[in-house]
């Protein structure tokens, strides 16, 4: 009797029919997927992205190469050197992060003591060449000058939790 | 000796020793910023706080004798919030600019307020500001930090011996200075710098160069002054960026010089960093297989009593022995080690040995000064003299050109030999003195010997030691000054003319055709004979490097595992912090290669098996770091042939930042150098 009703199920197609009848109820239900890139999904304020070394409002650059960041990153990522400016202030002379060995984890940017160096909203910041992976500081504050109103305004949804 | 207890653990400590000191004979950690062992005691920090019973307050520990019987507590409650409040207190007006100030991470301040000092500040208002003193080339200040422990100004006028620095105003107007702006003329200035417990005093050309963890650390030798300085070496990557002495009570206690802590920057300039060979006249880059060419060819080409080697004051003990060993192999008796010209005596050790030792100093208690300027010779070695002369009851007589300020008073005796004389015969007042006493000692400085009558002055020099009783089983008062790290040890190795071998004047007279340089810049390269070949090993392009036929590049004292002999006959070894650049390779490596191709392959391979015939040659490489306390058994003194002339004596040293080839090449000893060279202080006057 099993073996027949199997038989019957098998010629009858009922599995595929089920299956199918399925797929048409998901067909004509609200869809879930996003029609990435030209939709997104939200981003919290403490998503970890790409680099970004920030300005003061008057256009100088925060970072005193206090070399915090570099110390404390897990991937020893972050490479800083420094000198006297020519004013006698503390400024980088080189700061390059290797995205490639970075992890996201965001210890810099605790560290930073001027809220310079952060990690913005920017994931897609995909290269050809690992080379180009290499950030330097011109490419970091060029990022900081691109997100600033967006790395601002993330500091400050964050800021009552820190 | 005073029994007391400090948490319930009992110690005895000498009588007259402060609280504070007992409390690290118990192992106990009190936090200090102004107390400094090797500093008069001032008490005004407030940070060593503890607790004594029966006493009403909290005591500071740094001020406080002990007594027999005291009961010290240092952990109770009364004494944390005692310190949290100091702390406190300290950090009103201290501007905690962490990030941005280079003593962050090595800060003491920092450190002790993590430790002992409240987690939050509560104070809001404004912070005073004090304006930054310019006090020369090397050190930075940014005075807001200060925190008035005045270290710095017990420094500069206890230990340096040069009273330049000093407070202003009271209470929080309270600013650390030198009151009309000038440069510190000490010498020893750089130890400001570690002495400071927090960023005021920093570091001029280390300014924002880096952080402490990320240097390597190398132990090493300082050989720009004879001394011997222990030092650590801080490197990042191949760069030295910093110099730091090391506590060596023996030696340098913790102080060092400033040519030796700050010149480094010259180990980047004018390096040789490939073989050079001249031809038609001109410098061509080569191989080291060209270059080792060139002079084996030269060599085999010239009778064995034509060649010649000079070693010079910054040479390895390692690589004299090699060149040494290779100028036997060739059969060659033409060395010397004395390229300044002085009448070495090397039949003994006590002949060119600083015997009294450096720490004998110390014991000393009458002291004659020939023909030296110990404080631009051995700027650490004046501070050890001073030391003993702060003591008091310490006549020190001086022989030597007028004017000249050693940061303790000497007595004048003139300027020539002619005193030593007057002072053989007695008929000088000073005769008395070293004869009345006990231990008397004199230092005799190598620039005195440099001169065309120099054995006669060693050898009077003996004599009056012998006569002045300077010359004991127990105590050895005659000491030879020597002036760079490298010089003792060649002396120790005997590298001097050996059976029928000429010495420097007559190798360059013409006496040799090829003559090997092994750091040999002591001498005007004018004075060698345009036919004689010219092989220079070493590390700077420097006048010598120019006048070479070959050029063999060398490593520097940072760049080599080396033995190194101090002016006391101490063998100490330093190792390499960074490698040598480009092509240039350990000087002895060289000599042993060279060896190698020219078949007269030396005994040794590696630096054990070199090490192992060091110590063979002389017992001083047997026990490094050790000198053997000597007296003086044998009065027997150098014999000189010739009278002392009249001439007065010169001090070798005239321009103290630019006295060898490294700080030749340094941009910060240039910059000293042009504010406290010896042009500048003539347009003072």
């Amino acid at each position: 009797m099993a073996s027949l009703d199997r038989v019957a199920r098998s010629l009858l197609l009922t599995e595929i029919v089920s299956g199918m009848a399925l797929t048409l109820k998901y067909f004509f239900k609200k869809k879930v997927t996003l029609n990435y890139p030209y939709e997104r999904g939200p981003l919290g304020p403490r998503f970890k992205g790409e680099h970004a070394l920030r300005r003061y409002p008057n256009g100088e650059e925060r970072c005193i190469a206090c070399k915090l960041c570099e110390a404390v990153c897990p991937a020893q990522a972050i490479t800083i050197e420094a000198e006297p400016r020519e004013d006698g202030s503390r400024r980088t002379t080189r700061y390059d992060i290797d995205m490639t060995r970075c992890i996201y984890c965001g210890l810099c940017e605790e560290a930073c003591p001027v809220d310079a160096i952060v990690e913005g909203p920017n994931m897609e910041f995909a290269v050809e060449r690992r080379e180009e992976l290499i950030y330097t500081k011109e490419k970091l504050l060029d990022n900081g000058d691109r997100w600033e109103p967006m790395l601002a305004e993330r500091l400050r949804l964050d800021a009552p939790y820190r | 000796m005073a029994k007391v207890t400090i948490d319930g653990i009992e110690v005895k400590v000498p009588n007259g020793s402060s609280v504070l000191q007992a409390c690290e004979a118990a192992g106990k950690e009190i936090p200090r910023f102004c107390y400094h062992e090797r500093l008069s005691v001032a008490g005004n920090c407030r940070m060593c706080l503890v607790e004594v019973e029966k006493a009403p307050k909290p005591v500071a520990s740094c001020a406080y004798p002990v007594m027999d019987g005291m009961k010290v507590f240092t952990d109770t409650p009364v004494v944390r919030n005692a310190r949290r409040g100091v702390m406190e207190f300290l950090l009103i007006n201290h501007p905690l600019d962490c990030p941005i100030c280079d003593q962050g991470g090595e800060c003491d301040l920092q450190d002790q307020a993590y430790a002992y000092g409240h987690d939050k500040s509560r104070y809001g208002e404004a912070k005073r500001a004090v304006k930054d003193k310019n006090i020369g080339p090397l050190i930075k200040t940014v005075m807001t930090r200060c925190i008035q422990c005045t270290r710095c100004v017990r420094f500069a006028a206890e230990v340096a011996g040069t009273p330049e620095l000093g407070g202003t105003n009271r209470g929080e107007s309270m600013e650390i200075g030198t009151y009309v702006e000038k440069a510190l003329t000490s010498e020893l200035s750089g130890n400001l710098i570690d002495i400071c417990p927090v960023g005021a005093l920093t570091s001029r050309p280390y300014a924002f160069v880096s952080r402490p963890w990320e240097l390597r650390k190398t132990d090493g030798i300082d050989v720009l002054d004879a001394v011997g300085a222990n030092i650590r070496i801080d490197t990042r990557g191949p760069e030295v960026l910093r110099i730091l002495p090391r506590i060596n009570e023996a030696v340098n206690e913790e102080w060092m010089a400033d040519r030796g802590r700050f010149s480094f920057d010259g180990l980047k300039r004018r390096r040789l960093d490939r073989p050079w060979l001249r031809k038609d006249g001109r410098m061509v880059a080569a191989s080291w297989a060209e270059a080792f060419g060139v002079i084996a060819d030269k060599l085999s080409k010239t009778s064995a009593d034509r060649i010649g080697a000079v070693a010079g004051s910054l040479a390895d003990a390692e690589s004299v022995l090699a060149l040494k060993d290779l100028m036997a192999a060739y059969g060659s008796a033409n060395l010397d080690c004395r390229e300044d010209g002085a009448a070495i005596d090397g039949a003994r050790p006590d002949f060119y040995r600083f015997n009294t030792t450096i720490a004998g100093i110390e014991d000393a208690d009458a002291l004659l000064i020939i023909g030296a300027e110990p404080r631009k010779e051995a700027p650490v070695l004046n501070a050890r003299i001073r030391k003993r002369w702060a003591q008091g009851r310490f006549p020190v007589g001086f022989i030597g050109p007028a004017g000249i300020d050693l940061t303790y008073s000497a007595q004048h005796l003139g300027e020539g030999p002619v005193v030593i004389s007057a002072l053989l015969d007695g008929s000088h007042p000073f005769a008395a003195t070293l004869k009345a006493a006990q231990k008397p000692m004199l230092i005799l400085g190598r620039g005195a010997i440099a001169r065309a009558d120099g054995a006669a002055v060693l050898a009077a020099a003996w004599r009056l030691a012998a006569e002045a009783g300077m010359l004991k089983p127990d105590w050895h008062g005659f000491n030879l000054l020597h002036h760079f790290g490298g010089q003792v040890g060649s002396l120790e190795l005997g590298f001097l003319p050996g059976q029928g071998g000429k010495d420097l004047a007559a190798m360059l007279g013409g006496g040799v055709d090829a003559l090997w340089l092994l750091n040999a810049d002591g001498f005007d390269p004018a004075r060698i004979p345009a036919s004689t070949f010219v092989i220079y090993q070493g590390h700077h392009g420097d006048a010598m490097a120019a006048r070479a036929d070959v050029l063999l590049p060398g490593a520097a004292y940072t760049e080599k595992d080396a033995t190194w002999v101090n002016t006391e006959g101490r063998a100490q070894r330093s190792y390499r912090a960074i490698h040598p650049p480009g092509e240039a390779r350990e000087d002895w490596r060289i000599i042993r290669a060279f060896s190698e191709g020219v078949g007269k392959t030396l005994a040794y391979n590696d630096l054990d098996a070199l090490r192992a015939r060091l110590a063979s040659i002389s017992p001083v490489f047997a026990r490094i770091g050790e000198v053997a306390a000597s007296g003086c058994a044998d009065l027997a003194g150098p014999q000189a042939a010739m009278a002392m002339e009249a001439a007065p004596f010169r001090l070798p040293i005239t321009d103290y930042h630019r006295a060898d080839v490294i700080s030749r090449a340094s941009d910060v000893m240039a910059e000293c150098a042009s504010v406290y060279g010896p042009q500048q202080a003539l347009a003072a006057e």
